[in-house]
């Protein structure tokens, strides 16, 4: 399995001095394609910091980032721009939609950017939010569009076209039970196609999705869930521990 | 069981293996559950048998009308209420607390990794089935919420730990079920008798 996204002794240092903030200490991640990892952790544990350096957003005080191979403090500018337009996708807790944009062609938009003819951009939108059940809802501007349903189109823009690296920071804020597991089976399908994602939650039942969960805690990496085993341990219950 | 009888006549062996495909097979049941509980209900006129020569395997049961009265009630009762089983992590965590070598945060985060890890199984349960296996869905999201209640009490325990970092020793620790909202006149209960409960 490839390395998708790897953190080698990543710190963050927010200020200085007395007022220094330790946001990340040390962390050493490696996600591989096709695998999604939950971060879990308290408010204030560095979840979100560890994210936006993992996607180029921010710059680490130490340690090396590697993303799909390229390590990002080597990259000039405008080949990490390149690289987040066409190899990443973001859920941001602010989601970042164009309001004068309707739904679909907020979708469309990384495609076209990254040089797509508009025809085809539209039709891969639009295949994605159909599998997200927002068919009805393409022609929709963002200031029309529900909570969850906005928080759905950010999905679809996020996984649309070919990425590689998928970062989500409470992605299903807004949404039910039965909204949140529609993104998260959405989330875990397009990992089985390869993808590989990161994904911030407090919430259990969300990181039960994932592959495997670490645990951060004030900026440190404490612990991690076993590589589970087959769900069929469940159906002849041992001995609980 | 009666309400798989609403259906139409069925032998025991074919009861036990549709009760398990309805709840995900999560929920496994013995032959001799099954038995016991069609003697039972044979004995209070719910269902009632035709072979009444042949041995319990042999045997198809079917529905009486009192037996269906007593499915639609069944369905309106609440299920059983009782006072709250004494919950061993809360005591654990108490116990942790109280020891000085013990790192009680630690402990916390043991336990939230084991009980996200059984999510784990559960939710991947769920996501490689069919999305028409209500049943299965059922029974695994009763199982995930309950699951949920836990990690997120153990959140609530790590925050208070950490708004109070130093706790004093031997101070008496009081029990989840002392006197909530003042309503309840019971007198707080002490780790040392909880330890004892759990000696018991
Ligand atoms: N731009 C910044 N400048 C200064 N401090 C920051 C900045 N961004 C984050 N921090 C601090 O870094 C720490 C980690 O913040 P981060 O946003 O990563 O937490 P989080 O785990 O995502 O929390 P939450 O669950 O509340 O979103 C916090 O103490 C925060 O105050
Ligand atoms: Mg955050």
């Amino acid at each position: 399995m490839s390395v998708v996204l790897s953190l080698r002794q990543v710190s963050k240092v927010y200020g200085a001095g007395a007022a220094a903030v330790h946001a990340l200490r040390a962390v050493d991640l490696d996600v591989v394609a096709g695998e999604l990892v939950a971060v879990m952790g308290p408010s204030g544990s560095g979840k979100s910091t560890l994210l936006t350096i993992a996607g180029s957003l921010e710059e680490p005080t130490a340690g090396q980032v590697t993303v799909c191979g390229s390590d990002l403090s080597a990259l000039s500018a405008d080949a990490t721009a390149r690289l987040r337009r066409r190899s990443l996708g973001f859920v941001f807790q602010d989601l970042n939609l164009l309001a004068g944009l309707s739904a679909v062609e907020n979708v469309a938009l990384p495609l076209e950017l990254d040089g797509m003819a508009v025809r085809p951009a539209r039709v891969a939108a639009l295949k994605v939010l159909d599998e997200l059940g927002l068919t009805d809802r393409a022609g929709h501007f963002p200031d029309d569009l529900s909570g969850g349903e906005r928080q759905r189109v950010a999905i679809a823009r996020a996984v649309v076209g070919d990425r590689s690296l998928l970062l989500a920071d409470e992605p299903t804020g807004a949404l039910d039970a039965a909204n949140g597991e529609a993104v998260l089976r959405m989330l875990r399908s397009a990992c089985k196609r390869g993808i590989a994602g990161v994904m911030v939650t407090h919430d259990a039942q969300l990181a039960s999705w994932a592959d495997r969960v670490i645990f951060i805690r004030d900026g440190r990496v404490v612990d991690q869930t076993a590589p589970s085993p087959s769900p069929d341990a469940l159906l002849a219950p041992g001995p609980t521990p | 069981m009666l309400a798989l009888l609403v259906e139409a006549p069925k032998y025991g062996l074919q009861l036990r293996q549709e009760f398990e495909a309805r709840t995900g097979e999560v929920w496994p049941l013995n032959v001799g559950q099954v038995y016991t509980t069609l003697q039972r209900l044979e004995r209070e006129g719910h269902v009632e048998t035709d072979d009444a020569g042949r041995d319990g395997a042999q045997k198809r049961y079917r529905l009486t009308a009192d037996g269906e009265r007593e499915l639609h009630s069944w369905l309106r009762t609440p299920p059983q209420a009782g006072p709250p089983p004494r919950d061993e992590l809360v005591m654990k965590v108490q116990v942790a607390m109280r020891l000085s070598q013990v790192d009680t945060t630690e402990i916390l985060q043991t336990h939230r990794r084991r009980i996200v890890e059984e999510m784990q199984r559960y939710t991947h349960l769920k996501a490689d089935a069919a999305p028409e296996d209500i049943g299965l869905g059922l029974v695994v999201d009763a199982e995930l919420f309950r699951l949920e209640a836990v990690v997120r009490w153990l959140d609530a325990a790590d925050a208070r730990l950490r708004s109070l970092p130093t706790i004093p020793a031997g101070a008496p620790l009081t029990g989840p079920s002392s006197a909530r909202d003042g309503q309840e006149e019971r007198p707080t209960r002490s780790v040392q008798d909880d330890v004892a409960g759990a000696r018991r």
